[in-house]
């Protein structure tokens, strides 16, 4: 077995230091190390973006990025969204406007939308789509997310 | 799914990394946004015994111009050179490539050298940097060394790179007046491979002629192409003849090589090749006018 290497990552605000096998899946470590299991697997094979977690502030697939690609970098997974009980406006939107039936690729939906929004407060509906392309929703419910993604858009309060 | 095991070092100077390379022999693999690697080692496609992870090698990451050339570091990200005004201003073949790669959160890690240096004819910038006529910079052990682009890309996922050479610069010839081009490719959904994909670039002469001709094919072979006889057949030829581009368009599809897969059969892509050239070169002409 490969020597185990140690790493320092800030998970959602807190530094997390562990050693790791360098083959490691960011999304295992997160979600096996750490137990943060909002950070779905879907389709393992770098498709789906149902892992998505920000890295450094961009969007990544935690299933296509090494857990020592990580270190010392900063992470935010859907559970760093919500301040407390308080959910974040994209998290709200969401629940609003029925923008998950299955729910299977929402924490990914989410983080992308969050990306996006973050760069681009105010995206067209063609930027939102852009903006969530590498997210894929098996119930095809992307008129909803779209829509929710809009109302994140317009909302007021947004940190 | 989990790769099999291998050992990792993330060097901090270059020539640590060259060194690294040479020391462990073919086992050893360069990582750096990892995009197409991971995913091959998931698969156990790809196993190697150490990866040396240059991403974190300053003096990498740039967009430049200096001398004859601009200049890109490896490392660029494909956010990044999509975000390029320079870039999107002098090089929109570029530009268009770096937008239709993978999806965008493949973009924000995966680099302009690691899409190359992999050496996957699905790859969209071994196309365009063909087109362009770019060289790119092997460094290894001895130093640098200038690669032509249509040197570069020997056969499937094999490029003329040493196992201990690192590709660390991208030149592609400063941008001249008059001169444009345009990469379309056809995929049937976002982040999926290409059906086909054409990079044209042009240079004109003032009488509406191509002075110059860069032309790359992608999916179509077991490497990018480098579509010469269309090249040479454009090369005094004016776009505004029709017929002449219809020959241009079928030298194109000639060239190219696909083989009948889920994407369709080899004769359609032949076809698509020759659409996608014609589109490419008109393209490229409207942009030189709007330059």
């Amino acid at each position: 077995m490969a020597q185990r290497v140690p790493i320092s990552v800030r998970v959602n605000g807190t530094t997390r230091e562990a050693m790791v096998e360098p083959r490691l899946l960011l999304v295992h470590f997160l979600r096996e190390e750490l137990g943060l299991t909002g950070t779905h697997i879907g389709c393992d094979t770098s498709n789906c973006s149902a892992c998505a977690v920000l890295m450094d502030g961009k969007a990544v697939k935690s299933c296509t990025v090494l857990a020592v690609q990580a270190d010392g970098r900063d992470v935010l997974t859907v559970e760093g969204l919500a301040k407390g009980n308080k959910l974040h406006p994209v998290q709200k939107a969401f629940l609003a406007k029925h923008g998950l039936q299955c729910g299977f690729c929402t924490p990914g939906m989410l983080m992308s939308a969050y990306a996006l929004l973050k760069e681009n407060r105010h995206p067209t509906e063609e930027e939102i789509r852009m903006g969530i392309s590498g997210n894929i929703c098996r119930c095809t419910g992307y008129a909803k997310i779209v829509e929710s993604v809009d109302q994140a858009a317009r909302s007021r309060n947004w940190e | 799914m989990i790769p099999s095991s291998f050992d990792y070092a993330s060097p901090k100077t270059l020539s640590e990394a060259v060194s690294l390379l040479a020391s462990r022999g073919e086992g050893a693999k360069v990582i750096a946004g990892g995009q197409s690697l991971i995913p091959l080692l998931k698969l156990r496609l790809a196993s190697p015994d150490l990866l040396v992870d240059i991403s974190r090698i300053p003096g990498l990451n740039h967009i430049e111009t200096s001398g004859e050339f601009l200049k890109i570091g490896a490392l660029t990200r494909m956010t990044e050179v999509e975000a390029s005004e320079l870039i999107r201003k002098w090089y929109p073949i570029v530009h268009d490539a770096s937008v239709l790669i993978g999806d965008p959160l493949v973009r924000n890690l995966g680099t302009l050298g690691g899409n190359i240096s992999h050496g996957d004819p699905n790859n969209d910038m071994p196309a365009v940097m063909l087109a362009l006529g770019a060289e790119f910079i092997a460094t290894g052990p001895a130093g640098e060394r200038a690669i032509r682009a249509r040197d570069f890309f020997t056969d499937t996922f094999t490029v003329s790179l040493s196992h201990d050479e690192i590709l660390t610069e991208i030149h592609v010839p400063m941008c001249t007046p008059r001169s444009a081009g345009c990469y379309l490719k056809l995929e049937q959904k976002v982040a999926d491979f290409a059906t086909a994909g054409v990079a044209v670039q042009v240079r004109m002469g003032r009488g509406g002629e191509c002075e110059e001709v860069g032309v790359g094919l992608t999916a179509v072979g077991p490497t990018a192409i480098e579509a010469r006889k269309a090249e040479d057949w454009l090369r005094g030829r004016k776009p505004s003849d029709k017929l002449a581009v219809q020959e241009f368009a079928s030298l194109a599809a000639e060239e190219s090589r696909p083989v009948t897969d889920i994407r369709g059969t080899a004769a359609y892509k032949r076809q698509v090749v020759g659409l996608l050239a014609a589109r490419a070169l008109r393209k490229a002409c409207e942009r030189v006018r709007g330059a």
